[in-house]
């Protein structure tokens, strides 16, 4: 099997880029820190954007990252249709940038949260779940504004298009008010776009890679990614 | 040498007595009058006064503070730096260090605690190291209160803006309620970095011909003199106006500026670093000077502002955050500049490390002030306490422990419930899940694993970093000596109670008015005990702090030593794991059973905080390393500390770890009544988890280390049976602990 090239983004103030790199490079990827105004994605097979606090969540949260010329590259890699891992800030930004469908605000109750969410794999039909949907997985969320938004339109278009990839459970899978730990729309903790190859989480799979940190479960995350071989992926392979 | 009389540097209302706005008394200033052989202008005597405060210069407390033990084979720097080091051994440093925020937190909850989180970040990654983890100790006023409520939500939610932006984990800490600290809450901060041996960095290795440079935020006229002045008063006493405002934090520069001063330390373009904290610009660059036996050169008006029309008195004296002093090394300033601009940070060239031992600053051309850095930075007065301490005298003697007795014993099960669930000990989740306690993979136990310390792993290395962090106020306000000793004891054996060898301590000193003679005799009995604590268990102090004139309207708070303990795991696949045991296991008690109601929980929650609290020292030194001797040899399936709310508590809390009961007895012990040997309180004991098989080995192993050792029970079932007192459902244990501190805030559950 060819080593994935994964190119982990930096911008000022992310702070998630090397627990990706590391816990890439444990599932076999060849990940690489790219800073942001730097970036240029060709030559890599796939995209990280890390969680943090870019640019202090000033404005609104990954507002500013929006503007770097790291979104643009974006913008052209999702053309040609290289796999985009947006967790945590990264979700937000991609967000912003117009990848995703939706929007992050501020948790309905009104606190940062960090603690360990179960989840419900909706959709294999992205580089990131393939062969993984049905699945309950336990991964930590750490974030104030996760709280996921959309309009009637894009909601309707998003379950119509089976984009909803994650979505808060109990640890039996059931989608309870309690489970879910920040008020989003229908639970929601993950949505794809049209295509596929771009997904958005709010929970950390890079901390929840190794027994030694409580769980492995986005391993297998990333596992899907270098197992099913998307290198140069276009969209229609992903369908 | 000619000094500009400082009509330009001085606030535009010239003040009639200067050393006196300055802060200082008047021997103070004619010192300085005799240091200099001449008249300060207004700037100089606001440099003085910011130096010489009591935050900057320990005047109560240096003298007591040299008694302390600070060396050992893996003391690598002790105090006097921005922070202290150990040797992890394999190149590999452990720094850290803990410091208090008390008075800006008092003032402003939210920033106090937030710009509390950025100093002590700072502390460690000016030594080159990156930081790994954050803990905090803080003393809040009863929960129920209003204002305690307010002032929680202010300092947890500072802690969590600064702490969650910048990334460092928040792994622990301590928490105590208690009516003292109503108006003086106390917020103490600390933070572990690693470091290779090759990259720690200092502040005393300046040399003459190197530029400086001033880096990260603008500075502004936010605390002007803020810390300085603000922490060597007591709050509310004298005047308002000099209580001035409290700095405001931006954790998203200080995440560029740890970076960008990390990435210069890796390239090696830095010669010396220090932060600005208390008395800014003036602390930073005299500190760099005296340390390096240089001078300084430094031209004010070069120095990026937030705020036009700023005099040279506010630009020395701003206490503006997110700021760092670096000294390039020569020929380096091109990379030092480089590195600024890639991270987005302002940072200027603002003047030159010279050979003669003097602090010029310049502005517009001419020369405002011009200071030996050595008079600034060593030479303020020492106080010795000891000159004027006295013991308070003796409270009426205790009549609590029979009051106890005559309880009825079937109510046992609601106390132990109620102990489980009152604000000291219940679970501080509903606290800490909104600190990022997970960011940067190497938390391996952080807050919520009801383990007795955080454990952190290091990437590529087989060993690990065990940290707590306690204190014993309750303890020590019934005997402060033996609650700093207790606190030191508490925080080391938490570490062994995870299967890590103590290294060394931090010190927060909390206390009192030192220039009162109870307030004198508290600090010395503090540091006594530290200092005894730390000679028996054979850790040093290698970093600390001291916040004095805690006290409202005249009453000074409980003394209050925070400690930090930092250990090593040497092998993490062996380390001892918060779990409660296998059915079958045994249960043991190791240590000591003298336990007494006087400053438990149990006695709190009735309102009494009475009677004679002691500690023996060489018995815990002898209990730690019997635990350690024992789970080297691979005895110890469980540990957990004996602490607040006493043996009953610690049983409880180890059912709770894995939802399985037990099945105990308590000691029989002449003179000890049931209740109190259940909810009593004193150092020294450990509950022991071990398979069966093992129990002549262990007890073997206890004799050799002269460790008295009880068996209590065994482990199984679902319910925590403690015959013939009580027998409560583990689950039931659990939720009690569980929602106690939210219901205890008025919180929904």
């Amino acid at each position: 099997m060819t080593v994935v090239r994964v190119a982990v983004l930096r911008f000022p103030g992310t702070w998630s880029e090397v627990d990706f790199a590391h816990a890439l490079g444990l599932v076999g990827a060849d990940a690489e820190i790219v800073w942001h105004a730097d970036a240029d994605l060709r030559g890599y097979d796939a995209a990280i954007v890390p969680g943090g606090f870019t640019y202090g969540d000033y404005l609104r949260a990954g507002a500013i990252a929006a503007i770097s010329p790291a979104a643009a590259e974006l913008r052209r890699a999702d053309k040609e249709g290289m796999p985009i891992l947006g967790s945590c800030n990264g979700f937000q930004i991609l967000c912003e940038i117009g990848l995703l469908p939706g929007a992050l605000v501020r948790n309905r109750h009104l606190e940062f949260r960090c603690d360990w969410v179960h989840m419900r794999i909706e959709s294999d039909r992205t580089p990131f779940t393939a062969g993984l949907r049905g699945e309950i997985v336990r991964m930590p969320i750490a974030h104030g504004e996760g709280c996921w938004v959309a309009d009637e339109l894009t909601l309707a278009r998003v379950e119509a298009n089976r984009q909803i990839v994650f979505r808060y459970t109990d640890a039996r899978g059931a989608a309870t008010p309690e489970s879910n730990p920040n008020g989003s729309t229908m639970n929601i903790a993950g949505v794809a776009n049209e295509a596929g190859n771009v997904v958005g989480l709010m929970p950390h799979p890079e901390r929840c890679s190794e027994e030694l940190l409580g769980g492995t479960d986005g391993r297998r995350v990333l596992e899907a990614l270098t197992a099913s071989g998307h290198t140069g992926m276009t969209p229609a392979n992903v369908q | 040498m000619s000094v500009t009389p400082m009509s330009s540097g001085t606030t535009a209302a010239q003040p009639k007595d200067l050393p006196r706005e300055a802060g200082l008394t008047d021997p103070e200033a004619d010192r300085v009058r005799a240091l200099l052989s001449r008249e300060p202008n207004a700037l100089e005597w606001g440099m003085f006064g910011a130096m010489w405060s009591e935050h900057c210069a320990y005047k109560h407390s240096k003298t007591l503070l040299r008694t302390l033990p600070t060396t050992g084979p893996r003391v690598v720097l002790g105090p006097g730096e921005n922070a202290g080091a150990v040797d992890l051994g394999g190149g590999l440093l452990c720094v850290f260090k803990v410091e208090s925020h008390n008075h800006p937190s008092a003032v402003e909850p939210y920033q106090g605690a937030a710009t509390g989180v950025g100093g002590i970040l700072r502390d460690i990654f000016a030594m080159g190291a990156r930081p790994i983890a954050v803990l905090n100790g803080l003393f809040f006023g009863p929960p129920e209160e209003e204002r305690t409520r307010r002032m929680i939500r202010g300092v947890v939610g500072g802690i969590s803006f600064y702490g969650n932006c910048v990334g460092i984990p928040d792994v622990g800490g301590h928490i105590t309620f208690a009516p003292g600290y109503a108006d003086n809450p106390l917020v103490n901060a600390m933070c572990v970095g690693i470091v290779d041996r090759a990259d720690l960095r200092s502040a005393a290795t300046a040399k003459p011909g190197s530029a400086v440079y001033l880096v990260g935020s603008d500075t502004g006229r936010d605390g002007i003199a803020g810390a300085s002045l603000l922490a060597s008063f007591e709050l509310g006493s004298g005047d308002d106006a000099k209580r001035p405002s409290v700095q405001v934090g931006n954790p998203f520069v200080e995440k560029l500026l740890l970076e960008a001063t990390l990435e210069l330390v890796a390239e090696d373009a830095v010669e010396a670093i220090q932060d600005l904290g208390a008395a800014g610009l003036t602390c930073a660059s005299s500190e760099v000077a005296a340390k390096s036996n240089v001078g300084m050169r430094i031209d004010v008006d070069r120095v990026p502002r937030r705020a036009t029309g700023m005099l040279p008195y506010e630009v020395m004296l701003s206490e503006s955050q997110e700021r760092m002093l670096v000294v390039a090394r020569p020929g380096r300033e091109a990379d030092v500049e480089r590195v600024f601009a890639r991270w987005e940070l302002h940072g200027e060239r603002i003047g030159l490390v010279i050979a003669a031992e003097r602090l010029d600053i310049e502005s517009g051309g001419e020369l405002v002030a011009s200071l030996p850095p050595k008079a600034l930075a060593d030479d303020a007065p020492e106080y010795d306490v000891r000159q004027w301490m006295a013991a308070p005298t003796p409270a009426p003697a205790p009549r609590l422990e029979s009051a106890a007795v005559d309880e009825p014993l079937q109510k046992i099960g609601l106390e132990l419930l109620q102990l489980l669930g009152s604000p000291d000990i219940a679970s501080r989740a509903v606290l800490y899940r909104t600190y990022d306690q997970m960011v940067g993979t190497d938390t391996i136990l952080g807050p919520g694993a009801g383990a007795d310390a955080a454990i952190m792993r290091i990437k590529g290395r087989p060993d690990g970093i065990a940290i707590a962090l306690d204190a014993q106020p309750r303890v020590a306000s019934l005997d402060p000596f033996v609650g700093a000793a207790a606190a030191v004891a508490e925080a080391t054996r938490n570490l062994v109670c995870v299967g890590a060898e103590p290294l060394a301590i931090t010190d927060c000193l909390n206390l009192g008015n030192p220039e009162r003679p109870e307030g004198a005799w508290q600090l010395e009995r503090t540091v006594a005990g530290i200092s005894a604590a730390c000679d028996a268990l054979g850790v040093p102090v290698v970093s600390g702090n001291v916040s004095l004139y805690n006290a409202t309207q005249g009453r000074d708070i409980w003394p209050t030593a925070t400690i930090g303990a930092v250990g090593r795991i040497a092998d993490m696949s062996k380390r001892i794991a918060p779990r409660t045991g296998e059915p079958g296991d045994l249960v043991l008690l190791a240590g000591s059973a003298q336990v007494s109601l006087a400053a438990s929980t149990y006695a709190a929650l009735r309102g009494h905080t009475e009677g004679a609290v002691r500690i023996d020292l060489a018995l815990e030194a002898r209990l730690q390393r019997f635990v350690l001797a024992a789970h080297a040899r691979g005895a110890i399936r469980a540990a957990h500390d004996r602490g607040e709310g006493g043996l009953g508590v610690a049983l409880a809390e180890l059912a709770i770890r894995d939802r399985v009961g037990m099945r105990v007895t308590l000691p029989a012990v002449r003179g000890i009544d049931k209740r109190v040997m259940l909810f009593g309180e004193g150092p020294s004991g450990i509950v022991l988890v071990i398979r069966t098989a093992d129990e002549l080995l262990v007890r073997a192993i206890a004799t050799e280390h002269d460790v008295p050792l009880w068996t209590l029970g065994s482990i199984g079932g679902d319910i925590l049976e403690i015959a013939p007192v009580l027998g409560t459902p583990v689950e039931a244990l659990a939720r009690a602990h569980r929602d106690g501190l939210a219901r205890a805030l008025g919180r929904e559950l």
